[in-house]
């Protein structure tokens, strides 16, 4: 970043010398500093899963929320500044209340993504407002339209994925959702490689404590997003620390 | 009131259908077939007891898969039909695919039940989409709406509840369904009368629509005597 | 909708047209058409009567629970036009509610409650809404729209279960609410009320003999309701949740017209 510092940094309303909106590029790095999320997209649902960064030990366990639900049918995960992402949160709400009222029938999420895309986009236009620093992955599945995945960054620009990771350790956690058969996957997996995935990229040097969100929307929840009941949560968890063990043993065994 | 209609009647001279308002008195129908739904109506609008157009067209198109059948004031269903369709193709484009019936039934609804004190308005909404297929919602004065296999509307429809009930069956072939629009709606159109003129049909399917006609001399016969 | 205004308070369906008096009230009046300021409701004429109509509805509470019925035609004056106007809705785990009245109010205000549960469900702290306060807030809606001239045509019936004890209660279309063991609607008011009444004279029922009574009301109102069909919704509310049955249909016994001697 060999122009910070020349001034064209400070507004999200200027462009520097060679075309970059620094606002928007440190908006990203923000996001980059938050615990990782990602978004697995199988063949019957989405799950999302989170590595939730405990800071202090005085937090009540389970308080403040990474995954969110937008409707009775979308979750949304989010990465990044927490306050910026619940106000991402209400946008996205109460577009899929004003859809529903309007025409009916549950927002496509397609054209939700859309909508909150817009949303964050225009906060990357003007001096007055800084982007959001936040990163946020939706999710859906219905009967007709199958799952469905979208990532949002601070830029305004999102995309559809199989899967997704933002947060610190996306590039180890996307080398791992690579590995992965998503299409063919069932939600029923997806939920223990999720878990895997996360305590797999999880830092215990620099971040001591974090707790392991976990959600779904697929055919078995009745295309409703809902959190992963305890029972199937504890399972994946602790799958997810034997794994994790196993290879600090065959580690060692290397030795 | 109920005096000066029959006065209107009693002479001919008086100037009460002058000041009437245009109202489509009608007789509309929709019926789904195995491929889609078929759509009806007769083809006459008054003004008090003068018929003030013998060719109307009432099946309205909304988008490429959705048609409306209009009753009641010709003015406000027209009016209610361009707003919806307007909203519609602006929907279409933000969504890259075509609307859904039921999306369209929403927003005739939401209109219908905002100014129900100021409309007159019985519309059916009759399309097909990819998700259900061939579709038909009933939105009748007050705003409510009900999703019907077949459905009849206008001031024609009360004398042909009877015959629907008797001859819908679920699944008709499109032949079926064509003709049992058509021997409903002339039904409707002997007794009603503020129906009458030609029968005009719409068939909506995946591919879209086929409009037809059929002429006031060759409609079927019923007994008439 | 966007382009109608808030649901609450829908904007004028014509907009941007002259306001009244613009073109003559010349004093003062420039000749540039002004968007009216008027909302639609001094336009309108107020206290409609309500169009497409649903009858009764029956509520019971029994030791458990409550049971409540509706049948599901949406007459049109005498016109029996809609056969299948489901008016029994599951609000959440602790609530049904019934209405009778005008259809298209009801559903207009199906739509906002199911909002609301959406909107509750969203901030995922587990909590539910009870049926009391359900109860108490539709009171708020109706009366705020009667005073407005301009009512919701309708009777609603809660059912649910506040803090594990059932919950009864009523609303009419301007707000009157009141709680009760039994509550019956439109005719059913007049009908089923007495039939409840004796029977659970005898003291508490339990759910099957509640289910019984209920339908054994449906029936009575079917024989003796010029508005009624005999398919019908019954939902039950206990600790355990909310459940609906599938349309029943009411079995209908003639048998005493062979008593009528005809001469």
């Amino acid at each position: 970043m060999s122009s910070i510092g020349t001034g064209y940094d400070l507004s999200a309303s200027q462009f520097s010398p060679d075309g970059r909106v620094f606002q928007v590029e440190y908006a990203a790095k923000a996001v980059e500093n938050s615990g990782t999320v990602i978004g697995l997209r199988g063949k019957d649902g989405v799950v999302f899963a989170v590595e939730k960064l405990v800071t202090s030990k005085l937090y009540e366990p389970g308080a403040n929320k990474r995954i969110f639900h937008v409707d009775e049918h979308v979750g949304m995960a989010v990465a990044g500044l927490i306050s910026d992402a619940r106000q991402i949160v209400e946008t996205a709400r109460s577009e899929a209340s004003n859809y529903r009222s309007q025409y009916g029938i549950p927002v496509p999420l397609k054209y939700l993504n859309e909508r909150v895309s817009m949303y964050m986009h225009a906060y990357t236009l003007y001096s007055a407002v800084r982007p959001y620093g936040c990163s946020v992955v939706m999710g859906t599945w219905s009967e007709y339209d199958g799952p469905q995945m979208y990532m949002l960054d601070p830029s305004g620009v999102s995309f559809s994925y199989f899967g997704c990771a933002v947060g610190k350790a996306k590039q180890a956690a996307k080398t791992e959702i690579e590995k992965l058969k998503l299409a063919d996957m069932s939600v029923k997996d997806l939920v223990k490689e999720a878990a895997r995935i996360i305590y797999l990229v999880h830092d215990e040097l620099k971040d001591k404590q974090f707790e392991l969100e976990l959600s779904w929307v697929c055919a078995a929840s009745r295309g409703r997003h809902e959190a992963v009941s305890r029972a199937v949560a504890a399972e994946a968890e602790g799958l997810a620390r034997q794994a994790l063990a196993d290879i600090e043993d065959s580690d060692e065994g290397d030795m | 009131m109920a005096a000066s209609i029959i006065n209107s009647y009693s002479d001919p001279s008086s100037t009460e259908w002058m000041n009437a308002p245009h109202s489509t008195g009608t007789s509309i129908m929709a019926c789904e077939f195995n491929g889609g739904v078929v759509i009806g109506a007769d083809s006459r609008t008054t003004t008090g007891v003068y018929i003030a157009n013998r060719v109307t067209d009432k099946l309205t198109k909304i988008t490429d898969n959705i048609y409306c059948c209009r009753s009641g004031s010709a003015a406000d269903t027209q009016a209610i039909a361009d707003i919806v369709t307007y909203h519609l193709n602006f929907h279409k484009m933000e969504l890259g695919e075509e609307p859904l019936v039921q999306t369209a039934a929403s927003i005739f609804r939401e209109l219908c039940y905002n100014y129900r004190d100021s409309l007159m308005a019985g519309i059916l909404v009759a399309g097909w989409d990819k998700r259900l297929g061939g579709q038909i919602y009933s939105i009748p004065i007050g705003g409510m709406v009900s999703r019907q296999a077949v459905s009849i509307g206008g001031s024609g429809s009360s004398y042909v509840y009877g015959y629907v009930d008797a001859n819908f069956k679920p699944n008709m072939s499109k032949e079926d369904a064509v003709k049992f629009v058509t021997n409903t709606l002339t039904l409707a159109m002997l007794r009603d009368g503020s129906s009458g003129g030609v029968v005009r049909l719409g068939v909506i399917t995946e591919a879209g629509v086929e409009r037809s006609v059929i002429l006031g001399d060759q409609l079927p016969k019923f007994y008439e005597g | 909708m966007a382009f109608m205004g808030d649901i609450m308070n829908p904007a004028p369906l014509w907009n941007n047209g002259p306001s009244p008096g613009a073109f003559f009230n010349f004093p003062g009046n420039t000749s540039v058409v002004t968007s009216s300021n008027h909302s639609v409701q001094e336009f309108r004429a107020h206290s409609q009567s309500p169009i497409t109509t649903t009858t009764t509805v029956i509520g019971l509470k029994y030791d458990k629970g409550v049971v409540i019925a509706a049948d599901t035609l949406g007459s049109y004056g005498s016109l029996a036009r809609f056969r299948d106007c489901p008016r029994v809705m599951k609000v959440n785990d602790l609530i049904l509610l019934g209405s009778g009245g005008d259809y298209a109010d009801f559903q207009y205000l199906k739509d906002i409650i199911e909002q609301k549960i959406i909107d509750e469900q969203c901030i995922g702290d587990g909590l539910q809404l009870k049926p009391r306060s359900l109860h108490c807030w539709l009171t708020r809606v109706l009366y705020n729209k009667r005073s407005k001239m301009d009512p919701l045509w309708n009777n609603y019936v809660v059912a649910g279960i506040q803090d594990g004890e059932p919950f009864l209660g009523t609303v009419d279309k301007l707000g009157t609410a009141y709680e009760d063991s039994i509550i019956a609607t439109g005719l059913g008011a007049h009908m089923a009320t007495p039939l409840l009444r004796n029977a659970l004279q005898a003291g508490n029922i339990d759910e099957q003999s509640a289910k019984a009574l209920v339908r054994k009301c449906m029936e009575v109102l079917f024989y003796r309701d010029a508005r009624s069909f005999p398919r019908y919704q019954l939902g039950v509310v206990t600790a355990d949740g909310v459940t609906i049955d599938d349309v029943a249909e009411i079995k209908h016994d003639w048998s005493l017209a062979h008593m009528i001697k005809m001469l």
